[in-house]
């Protein structure tokens, strides 16, 4: 049984992300959303929480809301897959349930 | 009217995902018209309030960050941006949207209303500030 969790603040205002990380089990997805899409970033403090469970957990990062932020995706950390909001749509069908980490 | 009073609104979240990135901006343009001595303070994830190149038509919000290049005209040219809040998020000021002012006691020159400054330095604006507006 695989579950989607959604992150939706950023891992630098508060612990949902790393939270998150730690109770995700192995071949489960995060997708970060919103102010959440900030975690996806390469340089940053808290940049080694998503690229330390890579190997783990696959994660996923929302366009429309990097875009919003005038984030380019070259930007973003290695192996993080954009997706949009059918992705999103897609992600929360393909698996068994849907967790929010506020 | 006395002495104007120092007001500084202190920035701290990020854009779109909560309201108090564009309610402090209303506040700020809203308060410049009193002719009080404003600034703004960007810092922890406020720092991205400020990032360039922000598109929102996918997210069906408004796209606010063309209003900080308005601050200059309001004479709101006091923006101090944490260098801290920067360096933890692996940004640079070249990252931010280029905000000037015309400075009218130097012949209009166009000058940056963007002060990098270190915490413990916004620390002391924070003192000297009669009144601190938090969003």
């Amino acid at each position: 049984m695989t579950q989607l969790h959604t992150v939706n603040k950023s891992p630098l205002d508060r612990n949902a992300l790393e939270s998150a990380v730690m109770h995700a089990t192995k071949g489960s997805a995060i997708l970060m959303i919103e102010d959440g899409i900030y975690g996806a970033m390469k340089g940053t403090a808290k940049s080694d929480v998503v690229a330390g469970a890579m190997g783990e957990i696959s994660f996923y990062v929302l366009g429309p809301d990097l875009k919003a932020r005038g984030i380019d995706e070259s930007k973003i950390i290695d192996g993080i897959k954009v997706v949009d909001y059918k992705g999103f749509v897609d992600l929360v069908a393909e698996h068994d349930a849907t967790q929010s980490w506020l | 009217m006395s002495d104007a009073k120092k007001f500084l609104y202190v920035n701290r979240k990020a854009p779109y995902g909560t309201i108090y990135a564009l309610e402090s901006l209303e506040v700020v343009l809203i308060g410049a018209a009193f002719e009080q001595d404003v600034a703004l303070a960007f810092l922890d994830d406020g720092v991205y309030q400020l990032f360039k190149g922000q598109e929102t038509a996918d997210l069906g919000m408004k796209n606010f960050s063309p209003t900080y290049k308005a601050l200059g005209d309001y004479d709101v040219n006091k923006i101090y941006v944490e260098k801290e809040s920067l360096d933890a998020r692996g940004l640079t000021v070249d990252d931010l949207l280029p905000l000037t002012y015309e400075d009218e006691d130097d012949d209009w020159a166009e000058k940056s209303s963007i002060h990098v400054v270190s915490a413990s330095e916004l620390a002391n604006i924070m003192d000297q500030s009669d009144v601190v507006l938090s969003f």
